[in-house]
This record gives C-alpha cells, structure tokens and sequence, in this order.
C-alpha cells in the first residue's frame, strides 16, 4: 500500500474531495514515505475522525506524518482525541487550532507529564481537604488562585516543580493555605471598610495579604508539622528567597497564636510606609475581599435562617415529647449557650447549646451548621439562639439552591443542571465525553381510577398473580439432617441409632435447622416513553405495570419504575415514576396513569443513568428491565448501528457494575439486534401487545426465581 | 509466650482491673440500674469503649460476664440451649444466656440488632420484671435471681431499616450513650493503653477528628478510640506514625484507593 497514488485515491474517498478543494497529493505522498504499520496506523485515524468531521481528518492528515515522527504512537494518539473532544465540547474552529498547533501540544503534554492535573487529583485533594475542615469547602479549577470561603480556586495543571509528586504536594499546600483561611478567619478582619478607608488601598490589601499568609503559616507549622517538613523541601527546590529582615521579625510577631487577624490588619494598617513588599510564599494566592464579603454575607444570612429554624424544631419536638398539648400561651423553653472553657487556644471554643439550662444533644446536621457558623462569627450570637418565627424565611432560603430540572429546562438549551454523560461513538471507536445532557422530571398525574379499572379488567389475573407471588415470598424452610441445628431431628436419629445397632456407621447428620432464604433484590422498570408507544402499546405498558406493582408489592422487592425518551443528546429525559423509597400510593397510581408517549429513544444515556441510580441501592441483586417498543433511536445521528453500539457500550458498562440488564420488547424485529446489545439469554419478545400485562409480571417471576 | 487457658463460660470473672476512663455518669447509672435489676442498653458508634465498659462494671460488680456477640445466622436456640445427641442418648446443653441466668452473672449481648428476630422472643421476659428466662424444649422456666443482669448494645450509626431495634425491645432498657471521648480525655486514653508519649497522642486524636470529618463524605465511619490504639501501640513499637496510621487506621477503614490516598496525606501532613 506505499504507492501514493493509491493513498491519494483513498485519502480523497474518505474526505469527500470531489466536493472540496483539498489537496491530497501532499499528504499523500508524504504518508507514503512511511513504513507500511504507520500507514495503516494514519489511515484508520484519518477514517475515525472522518466520521466526526472531514475538515479535521484533513489537517490530521497533512500533519499526522511529521507527528509520528517527532511524538510516540500514545501521545500521537492524544492529540487526535484531544482534538476530538474539543470539536465535540467547543466546536471546529477550536478544535482546527489544536490540530495546527502540534507544537504547542507536544509543549502542553509534556508538562502534563510532569505537572499535576487538579482534576486527576481532584478525589484525593478533596478528601483530604474534608478531613481537614469543618465546612464542606470546595474544589475548582479558576483565575485567580483565591477562595471565596466557599470553593477554593486552583490553577487546572501545575508544573512548577520537575516530579509529578511534587506538583501534587504543592497543590496540598495551596489548599492547607486557603483552609488556613477559613479555619483561622482571615476574612473576619474587617477588611473591606480599612481599605475603603485607606489613601492607598492596594498595598494595604497586599500588605494584610503577606503578613496573614505569615500568621498562617505559623499555624499549620504548629498544626501540621509533616506539611511544614515538605513545604520547606519545596521552598528549597524552587528556591524562594528567605524573608527580608524586616518581614522575618514580622513572622516572629505572627507566631504568636493569641493574634488574630484583626490584629493583623491593624499592625498591617500601622507599618513604615518604607517597607519593601514581601516575596509572596511558594503556596500564596490572591486575596479577592469583594469574593469572600460577598459569599459569607449570603452564607451567614442563610446559616442563621436554617439554624433558628432547627432550634424551631428542636423546640417543637422536645416539648412535644414533654407535655402532650400543652397550653400554647406557656413559656416556651429557652435556649442559651455555654462555652467550654479550653487552655489550647489554638482552637475554636466549644460551644454547648443549653435548653433550659440543660446540655442539648444536637443533630450532625446541626453542629455542622454551628462549626460553619462559628468559622464565619467566632462565636454563636445571642440572636441565633432565638428560634425563628412561624413563616418568618422564606423556604428558598433553607432548602440547597437547587434548581429544579423542570425551572432550569422549560424548552431552553441548557446544560446547567443536568447530569453529563458519556456516549460511545463506533465509528470514532471512542466515547464522546460529557456528550449527553440527562434531567429527571416527575411525570405529571394522570386521571385517577387507571389503577382501579386494570384491576378490574384483570381481576381473574391479579389473583393468580397475588397467589403466585405470595409463594415466592420469604419464607423459612426446615432443613432436616444437618450436623448442626436447633433441634435433633428425630427420623434421622432413629435411623442413624438402628444404622449402629447394625453395625454400619452412624450419620452426623442429625439435627434440623431452620433456614431463610431472604430474597435481596432490587429492580428499576426503564419504561419506553417514545412517540412510537403512542397508542395502545402506551396502555399496555401502563396496565403491565399496574399488575407488576401489585405483584411486587406482595413479593416485598424493592422497585422503582422511570421512564425515557430524548429530543437530541442535549434532551434527554428520564421521568420519574417511583423511586425505591417511594411508597405505592395514590401519588404513584396517578403518575402511572401519566405515563404518555414523548419523543425518541436514546437508550444509551438513560441506562448509564439508571444504573447509577441502582447502583445506590444496597441490595445483593440488581435487575434492570427495560420495556421497548423498537430500537434505539434520536432525532440527531443516533439512528441505527450508532444507537445500537452505544445502548451495547451502556449495558456492558451496567454489567461491569454487577447490573442484570433484560429487556422485553414488542419489536418483532428484535430477534435481530437484542442479542447483541443483551446477550441471548436476557430479553423477550412479546409478539402481541395485547399479552405484554399478562407476559411482564410472569417473565419477573421466572428471572428472579 | 503464655499459655491458653480454658475457662468455663459462667466462671469467667474478670480478675484485674480493666482500664477505663469514664466520659459522664455512665458507672453510677449503671449501678443504679444493676441494683434496681433493670437491664440497661448501650448505644455507640464501634469502638468507643463499649465492651471495655462492660468489662469493667463486671469487674467492678464481681459477677461472671458473658459475652455474645450476635451475627445474623444467631437464633433464640443458640443462645438458650439445645439437645445433642451423644453415644445414642439425647442430652440438654445450656446456652451462654441460660449459664448466664443460672449462674446470676451479666450476659452481654453484642450488636444485638445482628441477630434472627427470634431471639427477641426470649430477650423480653428477661428485661421486664418478669426476669425469667422461658426454656421452651425443657418446659421449664428459669427464674432469674437477682444478681443477674441483661446488658444489649447497638450502634445506631448503622441507618438500615432492617437493622433497628424495636420500640417494644428499646423500650424495656435503661440506655446508655457512649461516644467517643472529647480529644483531651481520648489522648489521655490512648496514651494510658499503649505508653505512646503525649504529644504524639495528641496528634493521633486531632487524626482522628479529621477521619471523623470524612464520615459522610467517603468514610463510612470515622476512626475509633480502639483504631487509634492500635496505631499508638505500632508507633510506641518503632513502626513510623505514617505506617502505623497507614496499617492500623486508613487500611481499616476503607478500601477505596482515592480515600486511603486522602486520608494518608492527612496522616502525613500531620506527623
């Protein structure tokens, strides 16, 4: 295959050239130039990103040569699915850049290599910043490297130091920095009023800024001796310069744990107008005061409406328990706090919540409330301790700003919110990363009286199946001669007694036990809600889980039923039906009546997410049945072998995840294409629709039994 | 090396005084309630000094302790008594809370909500005023004398609904809570059990309180008083505070690679 005019015959195939202007004499005779594997190699490539975008397998292909060259296979490789990934998430003309600029790839790589990426880290550094602090702070990656008391902001890859390893502890070091921030009150100093104050407020910013970083520092050198240890090691390699004399004497000030950062700003606000800045320290950020004001002024407005509506109900609660009605107009109890008295002053004071004079055992929730409230203030102030109001907050206020999918969605393109997922691209051989938006909306109610009148229609099938199910129920089986047990079973004594008188051996096996088998399993229904169910397959799915809720609610297996459908990947909804811990009321009765018929049927995301959902519950079996009407299909290119390679990928990843995925269809061509995307021996198909409430609730019997 | 030694179970009396450090009024409640025979329940996370608390009162009260710890597959049987059958004749052995009641010694019964629900069937007339212990298989009624007393413990941290006690159960017992030490008293514990020095105790506890910090967020539980002295025994052996953090601690409490690394930078920006 070296002959370029055959490459070149094949490069214009596969790039569409007879409707462009390409030129693929050069490329091609470059590639040419190649051994055989490296031809083959571009050209599989130059194919995959084809079937992503031809423009880009162009530039691959001109510039793929001279990248095999200079680079290893893996990093050439990188480089294609880097470009890849950015057509997918920032489109052609980003994607083009990454193309052309091979250099500044093999640049960017190479410090990848070294570096420290914070989302590789991102697990272990947020676990180690959790252990660290009372509040749950978080991790992001952003300009400029601050906290805002809420999320610490890191650079995404750092590669100041040669090992990886090193890079990583530098980011540790960062993150015990703005810990120390928060932890130790940096921002309760009254800053943003000094600096308003002051003639020349951005060296006083800067000025508080290092001689803080040095009272903390002092502190984690006190507390975290090993981190100290290795924050000097890196000083060391990166060589910061030693503290001029006037700052080292400084520091010696710092150190002392009674100064607070109040005492901070005042000496900051008071030093020689002469002083040279100070080096900033290896692990320093910025320090953003409009940031942090501007998030703990919404926090602490919000901490104080949860943590008086907690007393609320702490109150409420405890005087219920007390005296049963008592008279409203009665001196409610009151609340008042006791610090615990603490040599260490290192440490926050403990602070007791007293209920009439008498300690208080308070919820996690709470105390976590109180330590976050306390990092904020220093301390509980006396209006806190006034449980609010009835009606006095707004509930926005106390639940988590979450908006709800429904809110965030109404018709708009908007990923905020939605669960990203993955999707396997065939012809790509790759996934499509984040490529999936996933929203979970309630199904609206129906029309009451559904449930009651499938009842009805199948009142001679309910009971056979109630009976049926009942059967399968837990139950305790006596196990007769075993070696060991409860009670000595009598038959296989006199057996074994007359077995010795004759001579032979006797039996050990002689005791009865009681055995239970405990079934333990968990199955989600993912109920087809595409525009094909239209009609009377929508009602026969209906009627068919009407019967299996019946069935399971005899049996006792937890269950949840959702459904599926998508417009597009940046649409695609699951609607919940009932979740595992939702009861089967009248609320679930409805939403089953509710169930109609949407758009299309990526199969793909909707089983990535529902697997995620079983996978959190505790069960030692976990079942995903699926009932379809057809094929996976979108309304974008996720049509025929794509939809079914990628629904293939999602079940094999649910499998790994110890998930039994089975699926019973109406599809008569099913036969087809169900092997493949289940294996042979996990799906059914129904050929009437008619039969599909007779056939579900039987085909669960038989897989679980 | 020292040599095992076999013991009968209602003969086991515990000869020296355990070490333990009492967190509130937790021994006079308890004497008040083995006086007024009530069975008392103790709830705590793992670890917490339950069963050294049980030990000690025995100790104190000069009664043989009994101590079952309960695992799904106990029933009622086990802890009452069976028939075995020996050279063709049928014979009664007790079980641990029968020799409990006969020989008016405390029966403990561990992780109670472990076990089958039949044992509850004889746990009830033993923990109200009945105190008797019903023999089923014997037709026989044990009348409890009143040296005896009923001891249950349960962590409630466990939120599964299959593993609560009962209202009917829990409502018969004095309760008794048990956490984990504050970080002065913890330090001193951990000091005293395995002769590690002070500071490094110190240190030890503040871990603690940051693996404690986790749970919820990676951690199913926290570290116990117990995990951490294991790790002050490694360390007052000459194993490094990181390793015997590493061995004793973060190993046990997860398997999760992503948490084990966290929690090791945690031991190591520490020590």
């Amino acid at each position: 295959m070296s002959d370029p005019t055959a490459l070149e015959q094949r490069l214009d195939r596969i790039l569409e050239v007879e409707f462009s202007y390409r030129n693929t004499a050069v490329p091609a005779a470059r590639i040419a130039g190649l051994a055989a594997d490296r031809q083959a190699y571009i050209m599989d490539w130059v194919q995959r990103i084809a079937s992503t975008n031809i423009e880009l397998a162009y530039q691959y292909a001109c510039r793929a040569a001279e990248a095999l060259e200079a680079l290893e296979p893996e990093q050439v490789e990188a480089w294609a699915l880097q470009a890849m990934d950015t057509y997918d998430q920032e489109g052609l003309h980003a994607a083009l850049g990454i193309m052309r600029d091979l250099e500044g790839f093999v640049a960017r790589s190479r410090e990848l290599a070294v570096g420290a990426v914070l989302k590789r880290e991102e697990g272990v550094l947020l676990g180690f910043l959790h252990g660290l602090s009372g509040r749950r702070l978080k991790l992001a990656a952003g300009e400029p490297v601050h906290t805002d008391t809420e999320t610490l902001y890191l650079p995404p890859v750092l590669a100041r130091l040669e090992r990886p390893k090193d890079n990583f502890l530098l980011y540790k070091l960062m993150i015990t920095g703005f810990w120390a921030q928060v932890r130790w009150g940096t921002f309760r100093a009254p800053l943003l009023r000094a600096l308003a104050a002051d003639p020349q407020p951005q060296r006083l910013l800067q000025r508080f800024g290092s001689l803080e970083v040095l009272r903390l520092d002092a502190r984690i050198e006190r507390e975290l001796p090993g981190l100290y240890r290795e924050l000097e090691r890196l000083q060391g390699l990166l060589r910061e310069p030693p503290l001029p004399p006037a700052w080292a004497a400084l520091r010696n000030w710092a150190a002392d744990p009674a100064v607070t950062s109040a005492g901070v700003l005042q000496r900051a606000q008071a030093l020689a107008d002469d002083l040279p800045p100070c080096p900033p320290r290896i692990y320093q950020g910025e320090l953003l005061p409009e940031a942090a004001g501007a998030c703990m002024a919404a926090r602490m407005e919000r901490e104080k409406a949860r943590f008086r509506v907690a007393l609320k109900l702490l109150q409420e609660e405890l005087s219920g328990e007390e005296e049963e009605g008592a008279d409203e107009s009665a001196e409610r109890p009151r609340f008042s706090r006791r610090e615990i008295p603490d040599d260490d002053p290192e440490r926050e004071m403990e602070v007791e919540i007293l209920l009439d004079g008498r300690p208080l055992p308070l919820p996690l929730e709470v105390r976590n409330l109180m330590s976050s409230i306390q990092l904020d203030l220093g301390e509980i102030p006396d209006e806190y301790l006034e449980p609010a109001g009835e009606g006095e907050y707004d509930p926005a206020l106390l639940g988590d700003e979450e908006e709800g999918a429904d809110d965030v969605w109404s018709g708009s393109y908007h990923e905020q919110g939605a669960f990203l997922y993955q999707e396997w691209d065939f012809r790509r051989q790759h996934y499509r990363k984040a490529w999936c938006a996933v929203r979970e909306i309630t199904v609206p109610p129906g029309p009451g009286g559904f449930v009651e009148a499938t009842l009805e229609k199948y009142a001679g099938l309910t009971r056979q199946l109630r009976k049926t199910f009942e059967a399968m129920r837990d139950e305790n089986r006596l196990l007769k001669r075993q070696t060991d047990g409860e009670d000595v079973d009598l038959d296989a004594l006199v057996e074994a007694l007359a077995d010795a008188r004759d001579g032979s051996e006797m039996s050990d096996r002689l005791f009865t036990r009681m055995h239970r088998t405990e079934r333990n399993i968990a199955v989600l229904f993912m109920v087809d809600m595409s525009g094909s169910t239209r009609g009377w397959i929508n009602e026969a799915e209906r009627e068919s889980l009407v019967l299996l809720c019946e069935a399971l609610e005899t049996l006792g297996d937890r269950y949840a039923i959702y459904g599926f459908s998508s417009y597009t990947r940046k649409r695609c909804e699951i609607y919940h039906v009932k979740g595992f811990d939702d009861p089967y009321d009248e609320t679930v009765k409805r939403r089953i009546a509710g169930i109609g018929p949407k758009d299309y049927t990526r199969m793909g995301a909707a089983i990535r997410h529902l697997s995620g959902l079983l996978q959190g519950v505790e069960a030692r079996t976990r079942v995903l049945i699926t009932l379809s009407d057809g094929k996976p299909d979108d309304y974008d290119n996720y049509r025929g072998e794509f939809g079914i390679e990628d629904t293939r990928r999602a079940l094999i990843e649910a499998r790994r995840d110890g998930i039994h995925p089975y699926c019973i269809t109406i599809d008569e061509q099913a036969r087809d294409y169900l092997p493949h995307l289940y294996g042979p021996a996990a799906f059914t198909v129904v050929d009437q629709v008619r039969a599909l409430p007779l056939k579900v609730s039987d085909i669960y019997r038989r897989l679980t039994t | 090396m020292t040599e095992a030694k076999t013991i009968r179970l209602d003969h086991y009396l515990v000869e020296k005084e355990p070490y333990y450090q009492p967190t509130g009024d937790e021994i006079p409640v308890f004497e008040a309630a083995y006086g007024n025979r009530l069975p008392v329940l103790l709830k705590g996370p793992t670890g917490c000094g339950k069963t050294r608390f049980m030990e000690y009162m025995a100790w104190r009260l000069q009664r043989p302790l009994i101590t079952v710890s309960c695992h799904d597959d106990l029933t009622a049987s086990d802890l009452v008594g069976r028939y075995l059958v020996k050279g063709g004749e049928t014979t009664w052995v007790d079980g641990p809370l029968t020799q409990a009641v006969r020989a008016g010694g405390i029966c403990y019964l561990d992780e109670i909500v472990e076990a089958r629900k039949d044992t509850m069937v004889v746990i009830h007339p033993l923990a109200d005023d009945r105190r008797t212990l019903p023999v089923e298989k014997l037709g026989s009624l044990i009348e409890a004398p009143d040296s005896f007393c009923l001891a249950i413990s349960y962590n409630p941290g466990y939120q599964s609904v299959l593993k609560d006690l009962k209202q009917s159960t829990r409502q018969r017992f004095v309760a008794l809570e048990f956490d984990y030490p504050d970080a002065a008293l913890e330090a001193e514990i951990v000091e005293r059990e395995s002769g590690l020095d002070a500071e490094t105790a110190r240190r030890l506890v503040k871990f603690a309180g940051m693996t404690r910090n986790l749970k919820g967020s990676g951690l199913e539980e926290g570290a116990s008083t117990r995990l951490l002295v294991h790790a002050a025994k490694l360390m007052a052996s000459g194993v490094s505070p990181v390793s015997a953090c590493r061995g004793a601690i973060s190993q046990a409490l997860t398997d999760d690679p992503e948490m084990l690394a966290a929690v090791d930078e945690l031991s190591s920006s520490l020590f």
